[in-house]
């Protein structure tokens, strides 16, 4: 056996060990995504349970490296990971823009005891994470921003409005882009900094969306100290490093373009909907959109798997995000238009046990955003065409 | 015919708008989408006072016998507003029913009450969540004094508050047999009728309903035994024409609102309507709605003419809207980025009014289909 057949072994057996029964069911609602944090809701023991059985193997972060925390697993070996806990059906332990977003930044571009502080209790699940990015005025054109914090010799003095901040009101922590020097042309002049949601002058203020629910929040910084050790890299140097984490934020949410496995295909969700025919969907209509977007979703299964090896093998990934987050995301709209129609009438439902509250109306709303939230589709082919096809 | 609006259009069309402004407006739907009424209690009265309950009937039985392009003018800004109210339900769908397939007599007891808001009424056709009018399988047997009705109906648009039920029924044949459907006149307090509601998306609701051996008379047969599938799908035509138009409405509105906010929305120091990439697709958008616009007049024209082709027309028309409302809602939220996805910005009701509308009587797949068998295909 090689050693990538020992650790799969391996891996299995640990699973099944570890991985308790009711977390190896799909996620039905947003209470079935465990997201840590100091004032975590967890909707059971078990919930708590998967997620520090796979902390404390460093598996909720599996390619960082042992000294913060993380599981220090080869790309291969991560992949391995990955496709035993799909076989299992295991949901993710934790979600975490920690994880997925600041940690990162902080494994390439943060001193030593920034990663020291910060990397292990993200693993742990224990703080969470938030945005400050966008501002009412710095949307798109997020360099435009105005939130600033001024020098006061040992610490900075923040003040400004930040929007759009997802789950602000629920987190621990911001990462936060602040204008620090405000005579320097627009990109030059921004910082990554972080703080503590806790700290005196920080306001989240949530913001209800078209689903009904309130994950994002308007965030206010009056006079907010922010100590001069918690920027992430050089001061003033902050935009590269921001970009550098929208494209892994952005590889995230293009990820929701696949089709999670063990999760039920849209063919399969199709075929309980509408019931088949001669052994075809019994609306021929619906029947051709559906394999349209089948085609699709494979391709684009088999594009995110490439772009992950080529990964691995030292080629870049900066400007190939922007094509999974666009065409992930439209393709995840897509799938719920589709899902909603093959429900016909039942899928207006918004209150009520039958449906779950509206689980799916409210889940398809919701998708709207994915084409908007870390840069919109248009942003995104704005990139492709400069940055990948040279034009303009 | 001339595929323009004439000058008592047009009237209808402006009084529609300043009364809809102020009384039919999305600060309504706000006030009453979480409350247990849908819209409020004066509004219908006060509908009914500007004649609108009374458009489509016959001047002989108390209305106004103004046709189906005048009444489309109401609900394409009723579609702007998203107001919600019986006007499909009762003086739309409930005045053809009946003025289609009533007897003298019915018609002569029913349309005048319809007419001056004494009657409301909802009719229900589908039994599963996709439109099926061919699929009736509820149960009309025949009693000594009438019919004994049994089974369920599904999304029923104001089942919970209409005085009469208009239900589609199956008296002989199988599922699926177009022959052997049959309409009857319910009350809704009748015994056995058990009416529950279902809040919908659109901050509305609808009714899911159930048939427990309900006793009616003869006199409750509204037309021909067995032959009710003709003028149901009469009806359905003439619903789904003014859905069509309720989704002009909506597409025009999202797509004005939009359009407004591309020349005010800065970003880059620029307006993003400057943006080449939203140029198009905004010019594109409002192509398709040029389009729309065309086959809704077009729509009602054939129906006021009784032209042969109308059920075509219609089908055309709804399977169209269809896709333009999934363009125009979509788009609507994206160019308007971040503050699309907010309840308190207004822009996000247009998408969840437009998809019930869409689905009811039939969407995109059921009308393309239909249009094709309909042609040969
Ligand atoms: C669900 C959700 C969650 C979010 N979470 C966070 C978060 O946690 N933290 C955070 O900081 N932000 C968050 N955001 C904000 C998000 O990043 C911004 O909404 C996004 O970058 C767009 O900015 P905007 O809303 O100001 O739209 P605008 O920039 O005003 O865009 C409006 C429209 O104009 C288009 N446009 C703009 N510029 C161009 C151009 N040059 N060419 C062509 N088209 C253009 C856009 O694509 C869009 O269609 C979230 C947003 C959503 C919807």
């Amino acid at each position: 056996m090689t050693d990538l057949q020992v650790f799969r072994d391996e891996t299995r057996h640990w699973l099944e060990e570890h991985c308790p029964p009711s977390m190896r069911t799909p996620i039905k609602t947003d209470k079935d995504q465990c997201w840590g944090g100091r004032n975590a809701n967890y909707v059971s023991d078990e919930q708590k349970q998967w997620m520090d059985n796979m902390a404390s193997r460093g598996w909720t972060a599996p390619t960082w490296p042992i000294e913060y925390g993380g599981g220090g697993l080869s790309k291969a070996e991560a992949k391995i990971l990955s496709e035993e806990m799909n076989k299992l059906k295991a949901r993710l332990p934790l979600s975490s823009f920690g994880i997925w977003m600041i940690g990162p930044a902080l494994l390439k571009f943060g001193s030593e005891e920034l990663k020291l502080q910060h990397l292990p209790p993200i693993v742990r699940g224990e703080i969470r994470w938030c945005q400050g990015y966008s501002e009412p005025n710095a949307g798109s054109d997020l360099a435009g921003l105005q939130a600033k914090a001024v020098d006061m010799g040992e610490h900075f003095i923040a003040n400004g409005q930040k929007v759009w901040t997802s789950y602000g009101d629920k987190a621990d922590w911001m990462f936060c882009l602040l204008r620090t020097d405000p005579d320097a042309k627009k990109q030059s002049g921004i910082s990554l900094v972080l703080f503590d949601m806790q700290t005196p002058g920080v306001t989240p203020k949530p913001i209800k969306l078209i689903s009904g629910s309130s994950p994002f929040c308007e965030t206010f910084l009056d006079d907010v100290r922010v100590e001069k050790n918690q920027v992430v890299g050089e001061i003033n140097q902050g935009w590269t490093i921001a970009k550098y984490l929208l494209t892994h934020e952005r590889e995230m949410i293009g990820g929701f373009g696949l089709t999670g496995a063990g999760s039920q295909t849209l063919g399969q969700f199709a075929v309980e909907a509408l019931g088949t025919e001669h052994g075809r969907l019994t609306d021929s209509v619906l029947r051709a959109d559906v394999i349209r977007w089948e085609i699709d979703a494979a391709a684009f299964a088999v594009t995110a798997e490439r772009v992950n090896d080529e990964a691995k093998s030292g080629q870049g990934i900066g400007a190939t995000s922007a094509m999974l987050k666009y065409y992930g995301t439209e393709l995840n709209k897509r799938r719920y238009e589709l899902m909603m129609k093959l429900h016909g009438n039942d899928a207006m439902e918004w209150e009520g046990e039958a449906s779950k509250d509206g689980w799916l109306p409210r889940t398809w709303l919701r998708t709207k955003g994915n084409s908007i939230e870390g840069g919109t589709s248009e942003v995104q082919l704005n990139i492709i065409a400069k940055n990948i096809l040279g034009l303009g | 015919m001339a595929l323009v609006h004439n000058q008592e259009h047009q009237m209808l069309k402006e009084s529609a708008q300043g009364f809809l402004r102020e009384f039919g407006s999305i600060t309504e739907l706000r006030k009453y989408r979480d409350s247990e009424e849908d819209f409020s209690p004066l509004l219908w009265p006060q509908m009914v006072e500007m004649g609108w309950a009374a458009i489509l009937i016959p001047e002989s039985h108390g209305g106004l016998g103004f046709g189906q392009v005048g009444m489309g003018q109401i609900v394409e800004q009723s579609g702007r507003m998203l107001t919600a109210s019986p006007l499909l339900s009762t003086a739309i769908l409930g005045a053809s029913i009946i003025n289609l397939a009533g007897s003298e007599e019915q018609k002569a007891q029913l349309l005048p009450a319809v007419a001056s808001g004494q009657l409301t009424t909802a009719l229900a056709v589908d039994e599963s969540a996709h439109h099926a009018p061919n699929n009736i399988g509820l149960a009309a047997e025949k009693t000594a004094v009438g019919f004994r009705l049994t089974g369920s109906k599904r999304s029923v648009v104001d089942g919970h508050r209409a005085d009469l039920l208009i239900v589609a029924a199956r008296s002989s044949g199988s599922l699926g047999d177009s022959k052997g459907v049959s309409l009857f006149l319910v009350e809704s307090k009748a015994a056995g009728v058990s009416i529950e509601k279902m809040s919908t998306v659109d901050g509305r609701s609808v009714a899911n309903i159930s048939f427990d051996g309900v006793e009616v008379a003869t006199e409750a047969l509204l037309g021909d035994e067995e032959l009710g599938f003709r003028v149901l799908s009469k009806t359905l035509d003439i619903g789904n024409a003014h859905l069509a138009a309720e989704l002009l409405g909506i597409c025009s509105e999202a797509f004005e609102r939009t359009l407004q906010y591309l020349k005010e929305r800065q970003q880059f120091g620029v307006s993003i309507g400057s943006f080449q990439a939203l140029q198009h697709r905004a010019a594109h958008w409002w192509s398709e709605i040029e389009l729309a616009k065309s086959l809704v007049l077009k729509c009602f024209q054939a129906l006021d003419a009784d032209d042969i082709k109308a059920p075509i027309l219609v089908s055309i028309s709804k399977a169209k809207l269809c896709e333009v409302a999934d363009l125009s809602t979509n788009e609507a939220i994206q160019m308007h980025g971040g503050v699309g996805m907010t309840d308190e910005y207004d822009i996000g009701f247009f998408i969840k009014r437009a998809r019930p509308v869409q689905a009811l009587f039939g969407g995109y797949s059921y009308h393309s289909d239909r249009f094709a068998s309909m042609t040969g295909y």
